[in-house]
């Protein structure tokens, strides 16, 4: 009521808004304004205030939907939270009769936003006008000639159902199990995929008399697309079935769907494996599930084979504790050391991306014995992927029976990886390079992969350059700056001589990531004197990336070597020839004396979100751009 | 009423005028269904059927002429098979104990015989694996072979019972679940199709149910016992197959069960509806479309009129919407044909047809932008001129947007239209409501397109223009440099409304967050 009377308050200045123009900018030629002017659909209602809206935007908006499915998708978005501008729930149902005919339109993303907002709305409506008003639209979408209206009422008979009278509950039930029948797939789709969601509203006894039988319809559809969804709704009702009641009710659909003709139901049965262990429970697991489980690894299909896989460490996780090992020993792991050498890439990679979870499952003894061998084996498998995904779960066997034990095969499969042709394998194997480290210590790590950390340096892509010097600054943070100044320093100021301007340039980015972690000593007295000299370069990209370091590691300098040592040289660049040279000793000479947080030296370093980049970053000649780097140095 | 089939080749050429040599369809059917034909008035003219089968020897020719096919050039040439996702786990060896041929039997024990073979005929082989049962693949293969001879020589032999026996020795055959493509993103462009392993088999199975179907002794009236509305169902599916050679048997075995199965045809246009319609909206994943529409062509060449409103609907809300999908390329000849027979069964559908089009123009992908405007034009070319009256603003607006893309194809193509003398007698009759759409555009790019083809081409189209009606050429040369004054006027008077509202939002939140009082 209080909102009312303030709506009501700001009535007065409607007359300059007249309704007329509005509507003009709603249907302006120009698709892109009538986008521009849908999605502020809101100030145009607030504009003519709620009386107006109601009686005259609404009309024209139900009356004129044809348009082009963008802006209907931008209207159905807008409607869902047009309630206060219509004037609160007791109008709420004004805004039915527009959705209502979004909800009817072909392209799949306008109708379901004009479900989801119709969803939404139905919560604010009272008891009374969602009998009145939101069942009646239900059911005439439910009955409607074309399938999609029929489809948008799927989704919508769970949000009223528990809140309307038991007539009309039954009405409602008796609609949705017409559309289970109906003879377009896309409405039974439709139907199978809200089956769940519509169960867990349903009152137990009509779960049991309706739901089932509708299940079991659908689980066996001539159409796999409508099958493999049933699956899915699988999972919800037996979760909400009495224990004793899943044997005679769901499991017979479950077991045939796990043996299905079709790859993609076996499939779907594969990937909600899990959610479908924890809705039966232990007993029908160790029954039915466990078979069910072997059957699909060694499926005929490398799809349903690679799903299976994924689920191996959550299976066994969640098997009952009293016989979980047995099970795993005798059941689940002849299949895992099959799939070891599958024939499909996928498989093995999935796999490999779980199997070392399965030690902390099985213990030391039986980890060494029967699992070491197939992660050795993984970790030569010819499939990147596959190593990768074994290096990156480490931890997981570190826990169990230390590295130590695999390092030697370990060894290796780094450095392979490390040197691989496809940058995206290098990359992926810097960013575990911090973890690999700390598990495998300083010395292992200063003998065999300190060449590699510093090889990837000169890598001839820059998003591994980038990585490596990312990499080397959490390498400091773990083994500290005196490990630092004796391995690492030297060699990234070594390369401020390098004969190509892109390495130089990878110096002053090892520079940027370091001096915090190295501290005052080791930046003041080894790295600003490496920078300075870098001011003479002759190619313009290092000398503004001069001025940039020195921005960065101000903060970690102390102010007498600001003064006599850093200001001159800025100034020095400030009169460059270069502009992009001059902006930016310009940036560091009014931000020198800001104290950088460690977040922003991150964000550069990393190439950061665009936004937080100054404005120039685009004039800026980025060092992913060689070629007009190299003409820059001819000029 | 038979399908003039130069006239498709005309149409055809025309839509891959671009890409000479990339023609897919490799048999397309040139004969047509008519509403309440009897079906033995149903024969394929006999060129046709000689392409039909000389067809099925030849796989249809997939070469590219693309300036630009690295990808093509990396995935040189490799041969992918794949099995049909029916095989469990191998079991024992297959066992079948040869039968003496059909021929060296008397005629009484034939039908029995021939009822034997097709049982034998049932068990289904492992092709992935290349060395099990060879010498039973082998014999299975030259017994279908037999069969396939005998079923188009021989009379007398199908008798009520080879029926139900014909019937499931195919459905074991070729009915399966169609195996996972084997990369995600499969590009029917690009990529190499999988090919059918089985294939050996599989042709001979096919080839054998189309020499059943034309037999002189088929009967409908008893096959449709067997032939019913699951089998077309799981016949549809198979069109999903990526093997092209699959496809083009499937095409006439639809084809031949839409002509002999009256009883047949509304749900196999219901299926097939369906099956677009999932193309569409739902997975935009369908191998078979093109098939699928070469079929409907020659069904919709075959509608009586007045269309029923199913047809109407189809094409609509079915035809209508296949323009958007992403591979439209692969479809769009056969496409675009089933539309103008559409509007040449029935012009008052032209208004829906162009606004539809208008509706989905494509707004970034100009090698589909291209494709709509080689449409459009064959609209045009047989659009009555009472017709192109009622659209001629919103298509005119869209060739003017064209017209002034940056794409230079686009633009050519659109300019193009010029030179077509059926669409320039039209542009002519109506010059005074088409230039001042036009001339804005043409004006502006005859001074700053890039490209020197398109600003000779454009200059053309104004000389036309100028001709056509010089007096209104002379106006809007006038009122150019107003006209475009007046349009920044009214764009900032529309940045100044929407201002306005926006500082009203702004008073109405603060004041309804309780900050002014009111």
């Amino acid at each position: 009521m209080q909102h009312k009377s303030k709506m009501a308050g700001a009535d007065g200045d409607d007359s300059l808004y007249p309704i007329a123009v509005l509507i003009d900018e709603l249907r302006n030629e120009d698709v892109q304004l009538r986008l521009n002017s849908i999605k502020k659909l809101s100030t145009i209602a607030l504009a003519l205030g709620v009386e107006r809206t109601r009686t005259e935007l609404l009309p024209f908006l139900t009356d004129t939907i044809y348009d082009e499915d963008e802006v209907l998708l931008a209207l159905a978005e807008q409607l869902g939270n047009f309630t206060m501008l219509v004037g609160g729930p007791e109008y709420v149902h004004c805004l039915l009769p527009p959705l209502e005919s979004l909800a009817t339109v072909e392209e799949t993303v306008v109708r379901d936003k004009a479900v989801e907002s119709l969803r939404k709305i139905s919560q604010e409506h009272s008891p009374v006008d969602l009998e009145v008003h939101f069942e009646p639209l239900v059911k005439r979408l439910a009955s409607g000639d074309w399938f999609t209206s029929r489809t948008s009422a799927c989704g919508l008979f769970s949000v009223c159902y528990p809140r309307v009278s038991s007539t009309v509950k039954a009405e409602i039930r008796q609609h949705f199990r017409t559309l289970c029948s109906d003879d377009t797939p896309m409405v039974r789709r439709a139907a199978a995929s809200k089956l769940g969601e519509f169960a867990k509203v349903l009152e137990l006894d009509y779960v049991k008399s309706d739901i089932i039988s509708l299940f079991t319809a659908l689980a066996s559809d001539e159409q796999d697309s409508v099958r493999l969804l049933a699956v899915e709704a699988c999972v919800s009702i037996a979760t909400l079935l009495p224990q004793e009641d899943l044997e005679t009710l769901v499991m017979p659909t479950l077991r045939q769907a796990a043996e299905d003709k079709s790859w993609r139901v076996r499939y779907m049965v594969a990937d909600k494996f899990s959610e479908l262990q924890k809705a039966v429970g232990p007993e029908i697991t160790k029954n039915d599930l466990v078979p069910a489980f072997q059957n699909l690894l060694k499926d005929c299909e490398a799809e349903v084979r690679a799903a299976a896989a994924n689920k191996v460490k959550e299976f066994c996780e969640n098997l009952p504790e009293d016989s979980r090992e047995t099970i795993i020993m005798t059941h689940i792991l002849p299949c895992v050391k099959e799939l070891v050498s599958d024939t499909n890439q996928h498989v093995k990679s999935a796999l490999a991306s779980v199997i070392m979870g399965l030690s902390t499952i099985l213990g030391k003894d039986n980890t060494v014995e029967h699992l070491l061998p197939l992660f050795l084996a993984q970790l030569k498998d010819e499939c990147p992927e596959v190593r990768l995904n074994i290096i990156s779960n480490l931890d997981c066997v570190n826990e169990v029976i230390g590295i130590r034990q695999l390092s030697q095969s370990l060894l290796p499969a780094i450095v392979e990886l490390a040197e691989d042709a496809k940058w995206r394998v290098r990359l992926a194997i810097i960013e575990y390079m911090p973890l690999l480290a700390g598990q495998l210590g300083v010395e292992f790590f200063d003998e065999k992969l300190n060449t590699l950390c510093m090889a990837w340096l000169i890598d001839h892509v820059y998003a591994i350059r980038e990585a490596a010097t990312c990499n080397l600054m959490k390498l400091v943070e773990k083994f500290g700056a005196e490990w630092a100044q004796n391995t690492i320093v030297p060699k990234v100021l070594g390369m401020a001589n390098d004969p190509n301007y892109l390495h130089r340039m990878t110096t002053l980015f090892c520079i940027n990531a370091l001096s915090e972690v190295c501290g005052q000593d080791i930046t003041t007295k080894q790295m600003l004197p490496v920078v300075l000299k870098m001011s003479n370069d002759q190619v313009a990209n290092v000398r503004f990336n001069v001025a940039k370091s020195l921005q960065k590691i101000g903060p970690v300098l102390d102010s007498n070597a600001l003064q006599t040592e850093v200001k001159p040289v800025l100034e020095k660049l400030d009169t460059d020839t270069d502009m992009d040279v001059k902006y930016f000793a310009q940036e560091a000479i009014s931000g020198k004396y800001t104290t950088l947080s460690i977040f922003f030296l991150y964000e550069v370093a990393s190439l950061g979100p665009r936004s937080k980049w100054p404005i120039l970053y685009v004039s800026e000649r980025s060092t992913m751009c060689p070629a007009e780097c190299v003409s820059q140095c001819e000029r | 009423m038979l399908f003039n089939l130069p006239v498709f080749i005309h149409l055809y050429e025309r839509l891959n005028s671009r890409n000479d040599g990339r023609c897919r369809t490799s048999n397309p059917i040139h004969y047509v269904f008519q509403t309440d034909q009897s079906p033995s008035s149903l024969e394929p003219n006999r060129a046709s059927r000689r392409a039909m089968s000389s067809a099925a020897t030849t796989p249809p020719s997939v070469d590219k002429v693309d300036g630009f096919s690295r990808k093509s050039v990396r995935k040189a040439k490799q041969k992918r098979s794949q099995s049909s996702s029916q095989f469990r786990s191998q079991g024992k060896p297959i066992e079948l104990t040869p039968l003496p041929l059909l021929k060296d039997v008397p005629a009484p024990e034939q039908p029995e015989l021939f009822l034997k073979k097709l049982q034998q005929c049932c068990t289904v082989f492992d092709f992935m694996d290349t060395l099990s049962d060879l010498k039973m693949k082998e014999y299975k293969r030259s017994t279908l072979n037999e069969l396939v001879d005998y079923v188009t020589v021989s009379r007398g032999y199908l008798t009520e019972q080879a029926y139900p026996e014909v019937v499931k020795m195919v459905s074991y055959n070729i009915f399966r679940t169609l195996p996972p493509s084997d990369s995600n993103e499969f590009d029917p462009e690009e990529d190499e199709p999988t090919l059918e392993a089985s294939w050996p088999h599989l042709q001979l199975v096919y080839e054998f149910f189309i020499r059943f179907l034309e037999s002189q002794e088929f009967q409908p009236s008893i096959a449709k016992k067997y032939i019913d509305q699951k089998f077309v169902l799981q016949l549809l599916e198979l069109f999903d197959s990526e093997d092209p050679r699959e496809r083009d048997y499937l095409k006439t075995v639809l084809h031949r069960i839409y002509g002999k199965f009256l009883g047949l045809r509304a749900f196999i246009r219901k299926q097939i509806n369906n099956i677009f319609l999932r193309f569409v909206y739902e997975t935009e994943h369908f191998n078979g479309v093109a098939e699928l529409l070469e079929i409907l062509g020659s069904i919709i060449n075959g509608f009586a009129l007045p269309l029923k409103a199913e047809h109407k609907q189809f094409l609509v809300k079915v035809l209508i919407p296949l323009h958007t999908v992403r591979s439209l390329s692969l479809f769009h000849a056969q496409l675009a044909y089933c539309i103008v027979q559409f509007l040449e069964k029935d012009p008052a559908l032209t208004e829906p047809v162009i606004r539809g089009l208008l509706k989905f123009w494509p707004k970034t992908c100009s090698q589909k932008e291209v494709m709509y405007l080689g449409e459009l034009e064959e609209i045009l070319d047989v659009i009555e001129p009472t017709q192109f009256v009622k659209i001629q603003e919103p298509l005119f607006k869209q060739i003017s947007r064209c017209v002034s893309s940056p794409h230079f194809q686009v633009a050519e193509r659109a300019l193009y239209y010029w030179n077509n003398e059926y669409i320039m007698s039209l542009i002519e009759e109506n010059s005074s409501v088409i230039l001042p759409i036009m001339f804005a555009s043409l004006y502006r790019i005859s001074k700053e397109h890039w490209n020197p083809a398109i600003v000779a081409l454009v200059y053309n189209v104004l000389k036309a223009f100028m001709e056509m009606n010089s007096t209104l050429f002379d106006e809007l040369t006038a009122t150019y440099k107003s006209d475009r004054q007046r349009e920044k006027k009214k764009e900032k008077e529309r940045e100044e409304l929407w201002k306005k509202l926006g500082d009203l939002e702004l008073k109405r939140g603060l004041r309804s967050d309780g900050i002014i009082p009111t």
